[in-house]
């Protein structure tokens, strides 16, 4: 079956032997395996565009496949990095604390442990209490299993109260855009129990692998992202490929249709938007060991926005339109906000694109919206010269679930 | 022979001269000069200069009753009292040159003569001095001619209020000309003698009279009247004390480890051994790989040190540890009492039920406050979501973009008042300029790019926050990342204060006020214009109210100005009060969607009923967690949530088939 | 014979307006029924009622054999039961070939699981182009439903209710927008289906309606205004008055 699955979707194979070949050739460049072309820093950066590239896929499908344009899916991505920051944190801390008490005359008891590894993480807060949310954070497993159950918990939650009052469209999106910001300030609070706006930090360094050194450890980063994406590629594409992808899409371009067929929208719409939100969780855990801090800014809303532009870019509705988008725009913009790019001098004005960058991004967002609302995917089609069927009627695009489109076509 | 001569009579003049100055100083002690001869009395005191002894000088100066007390004070509070080494005199010093100085006596007020620095001493007192010197003074400036001079020593008084003060103020009321100071000075005497007159009925009496007086110095007499300090008692509570109330350990109000160590603290029970000081303890008497008998390496639990420190207590090596069974026995054996630093209890039980008939009311006036304040809030969502319900609501066009308007409007304040100095006059013009630069950035962004995406609104809602990033980078280029003033002209400073309780900005019965005009214009717009007509018409058939001659693009153009110059004003309004900065507008754009979505789409009564709810609601959290505004906002989004789940539509929401599905 | 469908005693109204008035209606599992009425009679909202839709104000739906009541069942659901709905404009997913269109409506298990499992087998593809032949888009089925003509697209979505093996069908004005030969060919697709299952037309148009050769049921202002045959009710006067004019 998997056979017929590949063979009737070329773009899959495609795909993944560009991943490969992409992985090895940067294993073979990298630091870690001694060419020393490409610098550790940078494997780490390539690391993150993958898991950036995930959750874009993720956000592809609860978007670009079923038409919920939701603003909260980098919310579970920062879920799941919290998730995991909290046991890098802890049994890290641990390992110092162990190592400094050892020096003690007389060996330490449990609970001693316990506070003086409370002391170093919430000092910065002014506190040195254990908050109840770090009760497994000594687990890794455990922590692990959170990675997936907080987003997809929260994620079930919200979209059960969301979907069930039949909440679409533009609604629907302030609402997710609402919960990521109400997420974010609650993170930001000190007695949060998650360092407030300090965050999580330290995240680089893997507790019991201080031998191992971090040109080593961004290679096996770079590997498990790649695999991490690989698999949710495959996962997403297989989803989308058969009867399920066919109901996905019909909700997006008419809900109340796919009702009167007799299937549950509001159950599918909760499948996929909880499925994605463990995917982009999964992404996220990945993501922040390799940046090595996670703060409640990096949940703000406006980073979820930056993600729906990402897939925009790429051309969503496919998949790949989505892994393009995230790679091409998140590297092209810490190539130009890195201060890499060379200034343009006008002659009366030096352009700094540091400066201009993001309103360079922001003004071609509007025109590829615009111009090519299919995106750099769409050049695809134009290389295939496979034609689009010539649509009758209004073109309501991916939001025809939405309240405002049935009113429009009234 | 001419030259000894001349000499000779110099030396006669010289001595004759010392002579006179002799005399007049003897003359001036023999004549009644009461000042000096006080001064001489407290000379040794004054000389020494300290904080600790220097009362007695003070008090016997002031309490003279002499006409001088007053200069003397006064010259010695600004160091300009000087002793001349010769003869010990004191007199005021006015400087003249560098080292020379010209005395005045006190009593006559007369010129004594110039002298050189060196033979003369400085009285320098420290600032605890002067501080009592002020005190001193203040009998004096009570009463005198110069107003402001009265309300300074009202001031001093109020700073530091003492027992003494309390004669001279009430003997000054009588003569009080002016009304104002007069009721001042009625009122601190009546604070003074709560807290310091030494007639108990009479300070019960004024306790009784102010009990309904919601001003904060008036709470801050009384608290100190009802201050309590946390006691142990071993056996019977000693006669004599003004006992608040009794306490039992294990109570919310004092737990059983703080009650013990409060006898500990007294000295009535002996110190429990901490597990700090246990494994100290252990520590220091590590015996050959073992303490105790235990082996080192299995004192990594409590139970295994107990047994460590248990053996070292048996062979007299440690000081016993205090078992449970102990604490609670001398728990049991000693009485806790809450006693009040006042010995009067007819004091103490007036004060109290004065604060709790005054708390009743400040309990009032801050639900009064609160909901003041809430209104205000609830303005300005309502003022930041009034455009965006235009656009939104009526025209079903989502504008991210909307908060960077409301930026633009803020920054042409600023721009406008770099420009014209007065605030006043470029308030007045930056109003109308800000709408004519956001009606016009609102209509060129829904001619280009608007437009072409209307009935595709997630398309608008990237679109429209690709230009907001764009805005918003821009404005940092143009004004830097630093806040930008917008000052508000003098006239809108300050509050409307009711009472110590209960306050308003200026700014913020502006903002109000704006907000209701808002409103008027906005009704006024869909109801009695054209515009507004034929937007209804567009709104609910565009294709009928084509057919009907009305110009559909005209009409949506016009529209989506009208609700962008609305965001530029009211960013004008949100720029007084907070600083503008080019994220001023994103602050805003969640709050703003969720006041339009909350009150119901394509309803101004909804819009206002959202904003009302929204600020009713964040205030109230506020005011139920006052320290964390950040958790408030967290609960009204969460409240939101679910308020969506009930009234999917919103508080007012359109009906029937007109909703769509 | 038992009902399949029992509507009594159903009112509704929007900000006042009364849509539908205390209207009652029945039909049995095997029948062919017509409903017709002029704009505003209520006839969309009554559709709109038996799906789920709308919610009427008072009155009961009652369904199938074991009597269950339609209402408080969501849309998703009520389809499940076997009641099947095709819209006056017609609605088929443009963007999606027409064999993934009716594979879609294919009578199969509707939970989000077994879709996801659910992989195409012979079987199936044999109905899917039975149903094609039947309404004449065989050669179509890799085509993008986009690309259909109008009759087309309707036919599709007949296909598409057809597929769903619905008990009771309702059809809001098949007919429009269709040439003759196509409305024939339409005629003979619901009359040949209203011999297994029990078929609502709405329609306006009176020449399709004879031709159907049923039971008609007249609406006006929300209530049943005449029932009978065609040329029965044709001859009521009140009937003639609300078609004609007072």
């Amino acid at each position: 079956m998997s056979d017929s699955f590949l063979k009737r979707n070329p773009s899959v194979l495609i795909f993944l032997a560009v991943l490969a070949l992409f992985v090895l050739a940067v294993t073979l460049l990298a630091e870690g395996a001694g060419a020393g072309v490409i610098s550790t820093s940078f494997v780490k950066t390539l690391g993150k565009t993958l898991c950036l590239a995930l959750v874009a896929v993720a956000m592809d499908l609860v978007w670009g496949y079923t038409g919920i344009l939701s603003l909260g899916h980098f919310a579970f991505f920062g879920l799941g990095g919290y998730m995991i920051g909290m046991w890098l944190m802890y049994a890290r801390t641990q390992a110092i604390v162990m190592s400094s008490l050892a020096e003690a005359s007389i060996p330490a008891t449990e609970s001693e442990i316990t506070d003086a590894i409370g002391n170093q993480i919430f000092g910065v807060v002014g506190s040195s209490e254990f908050p109840l949310i770090w009760i497994f954070a000594d687990s890794l497993v455990l922590q692990l299993v959170l990675v997936v159950a907080v987003p997809g918990i929260l994620a079930l939650v919200f979209g059960w109260l969301a979907f069930r009052s039949r909440v679409t469209g533009v609604y629907l999106s302030i609402l997710t855009q609402a919960m990521t910001l109400g997420l974010a300030l609650y993170l930001f609070q000190n007695d949060s129990g998650l360092r407030g706006n300090n965050g999580l930090s330290g995240l680089q360094n893997l507790p019991g692998m201080d031998h191992v050194p971090q040109a080593t450890l961004s290679i096996w980063f770079f590997w498990a992202s790649a695999a991490a994406l690989a698999l949710g590629y495959l996962f997403a594409a297989w989803i989308v490929s058969g009867k399920f992808g066919s109901v996905l899409r019909g909700i997006r371009d008419n809900e109340a249709r796919v009702r009167f067929l007799g299937y549950s929208v509001e159950g599918y719409k909760l499948f996929i938007f909880t499925v994605t939100a463990i995917i982009a969780g999964i992404a996220g855990a990945l993501y922040y060991p390799q940046a090595g801090i996670i703060n409640p800014a990096e949940i703000a809303p406006v980073a979820s926005i930056y993600l729906a532009v990402w897939v925009a870019i790429g051309g969503r509705g496919r998949l790949y339109g989505a892994v393009i988008g995230a790679v091409f725009v998140s590297l092209v913009s810490s190539w130009f906000t890195g201060g890499q790019a060379p200034d343009v001098n006008l002659g009366f004005y030096t352009l700094k694109w540091v400066d201009w960058w993001l309103i360079v991004l922001g003004l071609s967002f509007v025109l590829v919206t615009l111009f090519a609302p299919r995106g750099i995917g769409g050049l695809v089609d134009l290389w295939s010269e496979r034609r689009r069927p010539d649509r009758h009627g209004a073109d309501l695009g991916p939001g025809a679930g939405a309240l405002r489109e049935k009113e429009a076509s009234k | 022979m001419r030259i000894s001569l001349l000499a000779g009579l110099m030396v006669l003049l010289t001595s004759l001269a010392a002579l006179a100055q002799q005399a007049s100083a003897q003359m001036a002690l023999d004549e009644p000069a009461p000042m000096q001869s006080l001064l001489q009395e407290q000379s040794a005191v004054i000389l020494k200069s300290s904080r600790k002894t220097i009362a007695p000088a003070i008090a016997a100066i002031a309490g003279s009753e002499l006409p001088q007390a007053q200069a003397v004070l006064q010259a010695w509070q600004v160091k300009a009292l000087w002793m001349r080494k010769s003869d010990g005199l004191f007199f005021r010093g006015e400087k003249l040159e560098s080292k020379s100085y010209r005395l005045f006596d006190f009593d006559s007020g007369e010129v004594i003569g110039e002298f050189p620095k060196s033979d003369l001493k400085q009285i320098k007192p420290n600032s605890g001095i002067r501080a009592m010197i002020a005190t001193a003074l203040v009998q004096f400036q009570l009463s005198d001619p110069d107003p402001v001079r009265r309300q300074e020593a009202l001031l001093a008084i109020e700073r530091a209020p003492a027992a003494a003060l309390l004669a001279p103020l009430r003997a000054s009321i009588e003569t009080e000309p002016d009304a104002g100071i007069k009721a001042r000075k009625t009122r601190i005497a009546q604070l003074l003698t709560i807290a310091h007159d030494a007639d108990e009925a009479r300070r019960v009496e004024t306790i009784n009279a102010m009990s309904g007086d919601l001003g904060l110095d008036v709470r801050a007499t009384l608290n100190p009247l009802v201050a309590t300090q946390l006691q142990a008692f071993g056996g019977a509570v000693p006669e004599g004390l003004n006992i608040a109330r009794a306490v039992m350990p294990g109570d919310d109000a004092l737990s059983r480890d703080a009650a013990y160590g409060l006898l500990v603290g007294a000295k009535l029970a002996p110190p429990l051994v901490s597990k700090d000081e246990i494994r100290t303890t252990l520590a220091a008497h590590i015996d050959g790989g073992k303490v105790g008998g235990v082996p080192i390496a299995q004192l990594n639990t409590d139970e295994a040190r107990a047994r460590a420190y248990a053996a070292l207590v048996a062979a007299e090596m440690a000081p016993a540890q205090i078992t449970e069974a102990e604490v609670t026995q001398s728990l049991n054996d000693h009485i806790f009492a809450e006693v009040y630093h006042e010995p009067s209890q007819a004091i103490t039980t007036a004060a109290e039920a004065a604060l709790t008939s005054i708390d009743t009311q400040v309990v009032i006036g801050q639900t009064v406050d609160l909901t003041l304040d809430a209104l205000s809030l609830a303005s300005i969502y309502f003022l930041a979501a009034i455009g965006l319900a235009i656009t939104f609501g009526v025209m079903g066009v989502i504008n991210m973009a909307h908060g960077e308007f409301i930026m633009m409007g803020a920054y042409t304040g600023y721009v406008v008042q770099q420009v014209i100095p007065n605030h006043t006059v470029s308030l007045l013009l930056a109003v109308p300029l800000a709408f004519a630069v956001t009606f016009a950035a609102g209509v060129a962004m829904e001619r280009l790019v608007i437009r072409w995406l209307y009935n595709r609104p997630l398309e608008t809602l990237l679109a429209t926050f690709g230009i907001s990033i764009a805005l918003q980078q821009l404005a940092k280029n143009i004004f830097g990342t630093q806040a930008r003033p917008l000052t508000a002209p003098g006239w809108l400073d300050g509050a409307w204060i009711i009472n110590d309780v209960v306050s308003i900005s200026y700014i913020r019965i502006a903002i109000f006020m704006l907000a209701l005009i808002f409103l008027g214009v906005f009704l006024f717009i869909m109801r009695r214009t054209r515009l507004g007509l034929e937007t209804r018409a567009v709104t609910q058939n565009r294709a009928m109210a084509g057919s009907m001659g009305i110009n559909p693009e005209r009409v949506n153009m016009l529209t989506f100005g009208l609700g962008s110059g609305i965001a530029g004003i009211a960013g004008v309004a949100i720029g007084l009060f907070a600083k503008v900065t080019s994220e001023l507008g994103s602050d805003y754009i969640v709050q703003s969607f969720m006041t339009v979505v909350v009150g119901g789409v394509g309803n101004i009564w909804g819009t206002l009923a959202g904003a009302t709810m929204i600020g009713f609601f964040q205030k109230g959290v506020e005011w139920l967690n006052p320290s964390n505004t950040l958790a408030a906002q967290t609960y009204m989004i969460l409240f939101i949530i679910v308020f969506i789940q009930f009234r999917p539509r919103g508080i007012i929401a359109l009906k029937g088939r007109a909703a769509g599905d | 014979m038992s009902m399949l469908l029992e509507v009594s005693g159903v009112s509704v109204s929007f900000d006042g307006f009364k849509a539908i008035n205390n209207l009652s209606f029945a039909i049995g599992p095997a029948e062919m029924r017509a409903i017709i009425g002029p704009n505003g009679a209520g006839k969309t909202t009554f559709m709109d009622i038996v799906t789920g839709k709308t919610r009427p104000d008072e009155g009961r739906v009652i369904w199938g054999e074991r009597n269950v009541s339609l209402l408080g069942m969501s849309e998703a659901r009520i389809a499940r039961e076997g009641v099947g709905r095709k819209f006056q404009k017609p609605t088929v997913f443009e963007d999606q070939t027409v064999l993934e269109n009716l594979l879609m409506a294919l009578r199969a298990n509707r939970s989000p699981f077994a879709v996801m499992f659910y992989r195409s087998n012979r079987a199936d593809l044999d109905r899917v182009e039975e149903l094609a032949s039947e309404i004449g888009l065989l050669e179509s089925l890799a085509r993008k439903s986009g690309e259909l003509s109008h009759g087309q697209k309707q036919w599709l979505e007949i296909g598409m209710l057809l597929a769903q093996e619905p008990r009771l069908l309702l059809v809001d004005e098949p007919a429009a927008g269709m040439t003759p030969a196509e409305r024939e060919h339409t005629t003979a697709i619901l009359v040949e289906a209203a011999k297994t299952r029990a078929v609502v037309v709405v329609e306006h148009d009176m020449e399709f309606v004879r031709r159907l050769d049923c039971r008609v049921t007249v609406l006006h202002e929300g209530a049943v205004l005449a029932e009978g045959s065609l040329d029965h009710v044709t001859a009521n006067s009140q009937v003639i008055d609300v078609y004609l004019g007072r």
